[in-house]
């Protein structure tokens, strides 16, 4: 009895679930409207890895200031980290996913460069350093003297003070170990990490657990590592975003263990237009653009004529002379560094 | 007689494929046809062999494996008291502890790993038992709605029956409860087993370098190595291993499942004992739930050193400082998430609610849609990523970086939710419900309707807030697309978390403590006409 009585009951509600789900639908429809894409040939598309901001930072007025200019909308889209834009741009070669690319790296030049993913040459668009930071105060509390080289951090005063990232999934930790391979060459790097090993090197797999979770240095943090594997502009980082406001930098960089990556940017294979593309290319090597890299990427620009702000140039150094390592041997040797690497460190 | 009744009872033909048609047609786009593309344009016969001589792939299979058992395991364990405690007591702050439980299951490792590593003593961090622990902590929720939901509804008269006819607590719990819970147990544990048997998140955070899972190492063959041939052949090994256990699972969920009546629900404690017990257990469940999210929250007020607003003050602009930004609006990718979470819920209810329909219609051949649904959940989000991508690629189907990507992935994540949350009601309707339908002039449709579907009302709405829960936090799908627009929160906080800098990481705390308020409160919603309320149908 109950049963029928009941569905009786929904029936006349029925015609309110219709309802309901016809204005769901619509709007879903209506979501669908303002994000649909532009038609309009001058509208071109900057493809970028993820920290590239697709909105409100200056980088993005610059970007305003050339559609002003030229005509030439330009939208932003992410791709992921450079790893896996780089990846997805080789299974997309000729048929991309934008037509400008920005932001491949030294490290993964070599798989850009094969002559399907760019037309024509990428240009170099800016550079960063990954150095040893160390905690400043860790060290002045202990009168003891930073490592200056490489050399240094297998010395017994440092034992057991750095930590540094995984290579096989963190970008500065294979920069890291490049500069290794830089400096003691492709048949001594692997004895330097034996003794790295021993004299208590920890690893963790991404920069921000190293950083915030392990690294001393970074203000509010409690880890017990004293020394990390990080940025050039990791401290000018410190300082701009400190609050309560700071004037000197918690941190500081071991400048002979840099290792340069260089980032690339270019017109991509296939781009529908290919003059815009060009255009665009242009303008992000020109200073306008360049200028406002350092404090929205934390990059510094190609262009050495370019002013840089106060943070860089006061709690950072350029060192003179970086670690590289060519593209060509990066990518042909990546993955049996990196599993020598994990025998050597993990196993 | 027998054959009579299921005349009496059969459905049209045509019902099943119809219902089947949408979610099969979904799954079929959005997961196999990008997934066979990319095998076949990537994999050779050689990247088959390179693939399997991978050095290491043996330490990495067997450390999936074992950490993936072993986490199933214990979560069931660990889950299995306060499953009971909710499903079977009304008491107050019982919705806030069911949404407690199962936030962490929402939100992205990134955000509460982070905190839970800080929890750990010195030993622990990258071992495999930190590792298998925070499973346990993340997971916890899988087993409390999935055991709970049934548990529910199992009639109370059974084991007062058993305890009159003198069986001791722990006989009734092993001869009666056990065996009604199994279907609930085996759809629990192979969600757990298929969440961390394919984990990425809490490995990297806190198994340590030494410890990749089989997803890992697919993840560092196609975004570290471009290798995307030897991802795709470990990604179908992957596939296949865990098609083979969902298979071998849903056959015991079926066949366990019992049909019962007259379902009593929750309700107060009696006794003194019945009191402390549930004290006792509510709490002890509510502080080791809460302890890292505590943790969590208290960062986003940490700065230099002392206690501060500051991270919270810049929420609603992107601007981190005057005249410094790093393009992130924390209050924007709210309104972007929750859009996205509107979509992904509608999606994943039809689906999934379909398909639940259709697989219990269906009787024996439901089996192949419901082990479907559960592929996407075994299958590694770079390939799938990295399929649409070259699957959808030109007019008037090129789909890449379209907005709506999005929401789609994470309906693919929260379509089998949905079929779970479902299946175990829908085969305890008994079927003398449809025959009594049948005998006072209902037609097979109408009694299927009167009967089926309105007893999954509640669950339906239940399970929206549940997918749309699941959408807010999804992560690691919503990465390996290439998006335009407005960040997720997850993408957002992420993006903060990585930058140099207090007050950028201050604020990623805050806008994770809004996306747990903002989930929980989603859970907290759906759990009204949800699971928690089956049994008072």
């Amino acid at each position: 009895m109950s049963v029928v009585r009941r569905s009786r009951r929904r029936s006349i509600r029925r015609p309110i679930a219709v309802g309901l789900a016809l204005a769901l639908v619509a709007t879903i429809a209506a979501c669908g409207d303002d994000s649909s894409p532009s038609t309009d040939p001058a509208a071109i598309t900057l493809v970028a890895y993820d920290s590239f901001p697709k909105a409100d930072t200056p980088l993005n007025e610059a970007l305003a200031e050339f559609t002003a200019n030229t005509g030439i909308a330009v939208s932003v889209v992410s791709a992921g980290d450079t790893g896996t834009m780089v990846t997805k741009a080789a299974l997309t070669a000729g048929n991309p996913e934008g037509d400008v690319m920005w932001g491949v790296d030294n490290t993964w030049l070599s798989a850009a460069l094969d002559g399907t993913i760019f037309d024509g040459d990428p240009a170099q668009v800016d550079f960063g350093d990954v150095c040893l930071n160390y905690d400043i105060a860790w060290f002045a509390e202990r009168s003891l003297a930073p490592p200056a080289t490489l050399d240094d951090l297998l010395l017994p005063e440092y034992a057991d003070l750095l930590v540094v990232q995984n290579p096989g999934s963190s970008s500065p930790g294979l920069a890291f170990l490049l500069a290794t391979v830089a400096e003691y060459g492709p048949d001594g790097w692997q004895s330097y990490w034996t003794a790295l090993r021993d004299n208590g090197v920890e690893v963790v797999d991404s920069w921000d657990i190293a950083y915030y979770e392990r690294f001393s240095g970074a203000a509010g943090s409690d880890g017990p590592k004293p020394l990390v594997v990080s940025y050039a502009s990791s401290p000018p980082a410190e300082v701009l975003f400190a609050d309560p406001p700071r004037n000197d930098a918690p941190t500081g960089v071991v400048p002979a263990t840099c290792f340069r990556q260089v980032e690339y940017a270019g017109v991509l294979r296939g781009t529908d237009h290919p003059t815009e593309a060009g255009q665009l290319l242009e303008f992000l090597q020109s200073q306008r653009f360049q200028q406002e890299l350092p404090l929205t990427l934390f990059v510094y620009p190609i262009d050495p004529a370019t002013p840089l702000p106060d943070a860089f140039t006061q709690f950072s150094v350029i060192a003179d002379n970086p670690y590289t390592v060519e593209p060509a041997v990066i990518a042909a040797n990546r993955e049996q560094w990196q599993d020598q690497w994990t025998e050597i460190v993990l196993r | 007689m027998d054959r009579d009744r299921a005349a009496l009872n059969r459905l049209p033909r045509w019902l099943v494929p119809a219902l089947a048609a949408l979610p099969v047609m979904g799954l079929g786009v959005f997961f196999a046809w990008p997934l066979g593309t990319l095998l076949a344009r990537v994999v050779r016969p050689s990247s088959v062999v390179d693939a399997l001589r991978t050095p290491g792939l043996g330490g990495v299979l067997w450390f999936t494996l074992w950490q993936a058992v072993a986490s199933t395991v214990l979560t069931l364990v660990a889950g299995f008291a306060p499953a009971y405690l909710l499903a079977r007591y009304r008491f107050a702050g019982r919705r806030a502890l069911m949404a407690l439980v199962t936030v962490p299951f929402m939100l992205p490792t990134v955000v509460v790993g982070a905190a839970f590593l800080a929890l750990l003593p010195q030993s622990w961090h990258g071992t495999g038992r930190a590792v298998v622990l925070a499973h346990v902590f993340f997971n916890i929720a899988v087993v409390v709605r999935l055991v709970g939901a049934l548990w529910a509804v199992l009639p109370a008269d059974l084991t007062a029956a058993a305890r009159t006819l003198g069986a001791a607590r722990a006989q009734v719990l092993r001869h009666v409860v056990l065996p009604l819970l199994r279907p609930a147990l085996w759809a629990a544990a192979t969600v757990v087993f298929l969440f961390t048997f394919t984990a990425f998140g809490t490995v990297r955070l806190l198994g340590g370098a030494a410890n990749p899972t089989l997803e890992v190492e697919i993840a560092r063959r196609a975004t570290q190595l471009g290798d995307v041939d030897g991802a795709a052949v470990l990604s179908v090994l992957q596939l296949v291993a865990l098609a083979t256990v969902v298979w071998w699972s849903s056959r015991w969920q079926r066949r366990a499942a019992v049909p019962f009546d007259a379902p009593v629900g929750a309700r107060r404690a009696r006794s003194r004992n019945e009191r402390r017990l549930l004290l006792f257990g509510a709490g002890a469940t509510a502080a080791v739930m809460a302890t890292p999210l505590l943790v969590m929250v208290s960062r986003s007020f940490r700065l230099g050193g002392a206690w501060s607003l500051r991270g919270w003050r810049t929420l609603s602009t992107a601007e981190v400082r005057p005249g410094l930004s790093l393009g992130v609006d924390p209050l924007a990718s709210l309104t972007a998430s929750l859009r996205f979470a509107l979509v992904a819920a509608t999606v994943a209810v039809v689906a999934g609610g379909l398909a639940a329909f259709a697989i219990t219609s269906a009787h024996r051949h439901g089996r192949w849609l419901d082990v479907g649904l559960m592929l996407p959940l075994g299958t590694s989000a770079v390939t799938i990523g990295l399929g649409l991508l070259i699957t959808f690629d030109s007019a008037p189907f090129d789909w890449r970086a379209e907005w709506w990507l999005i929401p789609v992935g994470h309906a693919l994540v929260a379509t089998p939710f949905v079929v779970r949350a479902l299946l175990p009601v829908l085969r305890s309707i008994p079927a003398d419900q449809r025959a009594a339908a049948a005998v006072l002039g209902a037609s097979p449709l109408r009694a299927w309707w009167a009967i089926d579907v309105r007893r999954l009302a509640g669950p339906l709405l239940g399970s929206a807030g549940l997918a749309a829960a699941i959408s807010l936090g999804e992560f690691g799908a919503t990465t390996f697309l290439t998006r335009a627009g407005r960040d997720t929160m997850p993408i957002a906080i992420a993006r903060l978390l990585a930058r140099t800098g207090e007050v950028p990481r201050a604020q990623g705390f805050a806008l994770a403590t809004v996306l747990l308020v903002a989930t929980a409160t989603v859970i907290v919603l759906a759990d009204r006409r949800g699971v928690l309320d089956v049994g008072r149908a």
